[in-house]
């Protein structure tokens, strides 16, 4: 085969006829037929040729094929989106069983299609290079704001105000900027265009402050009551209800104003109907130290004696409650994700916890001075206040972090601070102003339009108010476990087991002795006919009790047999049994 | 200090509103779901607003077809035409009606006495009525000039007949009466008659897949199955009372349903009706007439209560019961052949038309409005179990005569359990034995 001319492999060539050339031999005449080809020859040409392989399993071979199909999805992503492993095999039935795997199927592709619309996504988040020898600690906000665009720049900016220490809070989405003072001056403005929506002094002290669900309404909580103001400083409400409030929260859906006062009462005011569904005292004393878990809308309360506990309307003792610190709290923080808390102590301790598993810190860091205030960003950077600085820490949760991401010297007391949701952006509240500083990376890119819009119009916001209060969330739904409600009901069959056993101790029948005869009512006959009627009821009773016995088979308590002093048995103490 | 690289969220506006007042606004998501909190809670509100509007919107009464001068007898759909509907009165008139305007086309007294059943042709040209002066006409679809009113052919019968089925492909009907016969259209005898020592039947149905299957109700309990090839008739099962009316699941050729006088309707297996496959209970009168949906999932029956049900055709309770203040005894119930409305007759002359799913939206969808129903209807489904959702999803108003009757069966319902397990306590074990429900209204099964 040596002298054969090497056909040059053309794109309309199938392999076939390749084969068939290669095995003629080379002196058999090999008519030629003047053939134009055409398209539809091709094709013709392709289904004769392939005839014989129909039934041929195509075998694949992955260095062949030039088109893989759908782009592999990188597994954290998947995973990021998981909503839980399935069911499996635990159900035996075979049409139930059918019926889960369909829809199960369906939940991986919403899955998988949840994971591709990441490619989507446009906005990339922020971070901070330096050279591998050098600590990004370094960095000052001046150097930030010489190497970014001029947008970005001119989010660092200092407001120095005169009416002592400074709250602040930013709107849900971002774009507002709430400031009390405890003096009295009360101020709310759009952050970012620098737009004053209003200025005051309430002329009274100012305690804490929050947005409500929307930024045309926000409350504040003064020397006395709560006050409720709008977006130009009218007095909307005052809520003489709720008295003397230290700090306050907002559950944005659940649309309550989650408060704790001086003597410790909780109460949580529905601000959709005014109506108050949780009011209670926590028993723990005056405490300033409270914050909201996001993930499942309770609260977390620190003490003086370091125990956190955490709270929700319905019940009127906590949820959980772990000692964190040996010595009092001074502050709390929980992560977007509700995975981690931090807390500090007097100490200069500060605690990173599981809050899900609630046994033993995940992190314990020990600090120059006792921290005034954690907060969490939304990528769960930890900004920590000590004095006047404030230390920015990166992945300081799930390792151990030695020096913080960033370091920022205040040169005055620090009262509050908030990252900006959707910013990367920290906002301090000062003993003399309010300052705000860049952390790059801090916060999340990409925002659901759906969810929070810092773009939002006025239209869209009414809507948005219209649906959110539609989704309203009962009171009673806030749990640790946010998902309890999709569970099957499993303990309902404990608490059924509960109610027959209470059957055994319940109390005899009110019986009426009046004898239809009424002259009877008096005499022998009469206490008689009483003791009968009440023997027949007793009787009834005890057989009741056997047969709930019965039904429950309940072992008989068995009296470990106490060991025979003899003669000395009557000294030893014989207690009543506990009813 | 050489190597820095800082880079932080800037957003430019411009991407994110839009660029004029007719552009629409630009809604980034992200799927995230850390920045979408409290999924389930949140979900499980969802569902119970959407099963409560599904309660609120449920108005499922449309109009009603008002012309007749008596009670309805019987209804016929037309098998290719969803807006032409048949209609028979006890007083002897056919009305032919247009549903899309609600109107009638065409009137006519077609029989002395009652018109008593009425059925199209396959191809819809015409269609048969029987009636008591025992005569069979054929009558065209369309009257395009007078002589299109008078019948096209008139077959007279021994005796009276009570009911008409028309074979799915051939020209073959069966008429019953006081026995089943099967006519051509072509000949004045019956082609066939089929006697099982019965003195009337009252009701016959055609199997439309299984084409050559029909079966009948007759007055002594039973149901009795026939092959039009054969010359005798095949099976019958005699059950308590008396089956009123038959329907033929149209997906699954081997299942029917029986409209039973006790109250009940009873869904049997071709292949084995010793004992049902399924009761549907909910009805607290007698059950006059029955008709599958085109999709064989569901079945509407109606009653001598006033009330027409929807059944699922797996499931034992309705799943939805339709009553009017001015409704009166069902004569008959027909589902509509685009599965989403349903036709019902009834004693005071009107013919009325509800939605087959209470809640639909009647006409054209837009997409955002499919995909949020779609939502819910999902949502609805996955919080289907919950207490309360549950509650507000299977309650349904009905008459104070309904209700009291309800209560009432159930007492007596308690009342029998109660007796039979004291007889059973006081009785040699073994003598009472406990006969499952659905063995209990079986009689016996010939062959």
């Amino acid at each position: 085969m040596k002298n054969q001319i090497k056909k040059t492999k053309r794109y309309f060539d199938t392999e076939s006829q390749d084969s068939a050339l290669n095995t003629k031999p080379e002196d058999q005449k090999v008519e030629v037929y003047n053939i134009k080809i055409t398209p539809n020859l091709l094709k013709a040409n392709k289904f004769k040729s392939n005839k014989n392989n129909v039934f041929k399993k195509p075998t694949h071979n992955n260095d062949k094929i030039k088109y893989k199909g759908k782009a592999p999805i990188d597994k954290s992503k998947l995973e990021v989106h998981s909503r839980g492993e399935g069911i499996g095999k635990s159900v035996k039935h075979p049409l139930h069983a059918a019926k889960l795997r369909k829809k199960e199927k369906k939940v991986n592709y919403a899955q998988d299609q949840a994971a591709r619309a990441e490619i989507l996504l446009t906005e990339d988040h922020g971070a901070l290079e330096v050279d591998e020898d050098s600590k990004t600690t370094a960095i000052s906000q001046k150097i930030i704001a010489e190497n970014v665009d001029i947008t970005a720049a001119s989010k660092i900016f200092e407001l120095n105000l005169d009416f002592g220490p400074y709250r602040a809070k930013y709107s849900r989405n971002g774009r507002h900027l709430l400031l009390g003072s405890n003096k009295g001056h009360l101020a709310a403005f759009d952050w970012v265009t620098k737009k004053l929506h209003f200025e005051i002094n309430v002329m009274e002290s100012i305690h804490d402050i929050s947005w409500l669900h929307v930024e045309t309404m926000l409350a504040a909580a003064q020397k006395e009551w709560l006050y409720i103001y709008d977006n130009t400083g009218t007095e909307i409400h005052c809520v003489k209800k709720i008295d003397k409030i230290l700090r306050m929260e907002f559950l944005p859906y659940h649309f309550l104003l989650a408060a704790v006062n001086e003597f410790g009462f909780m109460t949580w005011l529905d601000i959709s109907m005014g109506e108050i569904v949780g009011h209670y005292n926590n028993r723990l004393g005056r405490t300033s130290v409270m914050t909201q878990n996001p993930y499942n809308a309770t609260l977390c309360l620190g003490n003086s004696k370091g125990v956190v506990s955490l709270w929700s309307p319905s019940v009127k003792d906590p949820l959980a409650k772990i000692l964190c610190h040996k010595t009092p709290l001074t502050a709390i923080a929980v992560d977007n994700r509700g995975m981690y808390m931090a807390t500090s102590g007097v100490d200069r301790s500060m605690k990173i916890w599981d809050i899900r598993n609630l046994d033993g810190p995940v992190q314990d860091y020990r600090l120059r001075s006792a921290p005034v205030y954690l907060e969490f960003s939304q990528k769960d950077m930890l900004a920590v206040g000590l004095d006047d600085v404030v230390e920015i820490y990166n992945n300081c949760c799930s390792q151990t972090t030695e020096k913080p991401y960033l370091r920022h010297r205040m040169g005055k007391t620090i009262n509050n601070f908030k990252f900006c949701p959707y910013e990367d952006v920290l906002g301090i509240g000062t003993r003399s102003g309010f300052t705000s500083i860049l952390v790059p990376g801090s916060g999340e890119p990409n925002f659901d339009a759906l969810e929070s819009n810092p773009f939002q119009t006025k239209k869209q916001r009414k809507e948005a108010e219209v649906k959110a209060l539609l989704d309203k969330i009962p009171p009673e739904l806030i749990t640790l476990n946010p998902f309890d409600i999709t569970e099957v009901d499993v303990p309902s069959m404990q608490e059924q087991m509960e109610a027959k056993k209470k059957l055994l101790y319940l109390k005899p029948k009110k019986m009426d002795f009046t004898p239809r005869n009424k002259k009877k009512l008096k005499g022998k006959s009469f206490i008689a006919r009483k003791k009968i009627i009440k023997d027949v009821a007793r009787k009834e009773f005890i057989e009741q009790a056997k047969e709930a016995k019965k039904i429950l088979d309940l072992p008989e308590a068995q009296v470990a047999k106490k060991p025979s002093f003899g003669v000395l048995d009557r000294f030893v103490s014989n207690p009543k049994p506990k009813k | 200090m050489s190597k820095l690289k800082i880079k932080v969220i800037s957003r430019n506006p411009d991407d994110y509103l839009r660029a004029t007042k007719r552009d629409i606004h630009k809604l980034p998501r992200n799927y995230d779901p850390s920045l979408h909190p409290l999924e389930a809670p949140r979900e499980y509100v969802r569902a119970m607003n959407a099963v409560k509007l599904e309660r609120v919107f449920a108005k499922p009464f449309i109009g009603n077809l008002d012309g007749h001068r008596d009670g309805v007898s019987s209804l016929g759909k037309h098998p290719n035409r969803l807006a032409v509907l048949a209609s028979g009165a006890f007083d002897g008139e056919i009305r032919v009606w247009d549903l899309t305007i609600r109107k009638c086309t065409r009137n006519f007294i077609a029989h002395e006495g009652w018109v008593r059943a009425l059925c199209y042709t396959p191809s819809g040209e015409t269609f048969t009525s029987v009636g008591d002066d025992k005569t069979i006409k054929t009558w065209k679809s369309e009257a395009l000039s007078p002589e299109d009113e008078e019948p096209v052919n008139t077959l007279l019968s021994m005796s009276v007949m009570s009911g008409i089925t028309h074979h799915r492909t051939k020209p073959l009907f069966a008429t019953c009466g006081e026995h089943c016969q099967l006519w051509e259209k072509t000949r004045n005898e019956p082609v066939k008659v089929f006697k099982w020592g019965v003195d009337s039947l009252h009701h016959v149905s055609f199997n439309q897949v299984e084409q050559n299957l029909l079966a009948s109700c007759a007055s002594d309990r039973s149901i009795i199955l026939y092959d039009c090839r054969e010359s005798g008739p095949l099976r019958k099962v005699v059950m308590e009372l008396r089956s009123n009316a038959l329907s033929w699941n149209p997906m699954e050729a081997f299942i029917f349903t029986v409209a039973n006088e006790d109250y009940n309707l009873y869904t049997f297996d071709v292949r084995k009706l010793k004992q049902p496959v399924n009761i549907h209970m909910g009805h607290t009168s007698a059950v006059i007439d029955v008709d599958y949906a085109p999709t064989g999932r569901e079945f509407v029956a109606g009653s001598y209560d006033k009330t027409v049900r929807i059944f699922e055709s797996l499931k034992g309770n309705s799943r939805d019961v339709y009553h009017t203040k001015r409704m009166q005894r069902l004569t008959c119930v027909k589902w509509t052949l685009d599965n989403k409305y349903i036709l019902s007759g009834s004693d005071e002359m009107n013919i009325r038309m509800w939605k087959a799913r209470a809640s639909e939206k009647l006409g054209v969808l837009k997409p955002r409005e499919r995909t949020a129903l779609n939502y819910s209807e999902s949502l609805k489904e996955k919080f289907a179990n919950h207490p309360q959702v549950k509650r507000i999803a299977r309650h349904r108003h009905v008459p104070k005569h309904i209700l009291n009757a309800q209560k009432e069966i159930r007492t007596i319902k308690e009342k029998n359990k109660r007796k039979e397990g004291n007889r059973r306590a006081h009785s040699k074990p073994g003598t009472v034995p406990f006969v499952p429900e659905r063995q209990r209204h079986i009689v016996k099964e010939d062959e």
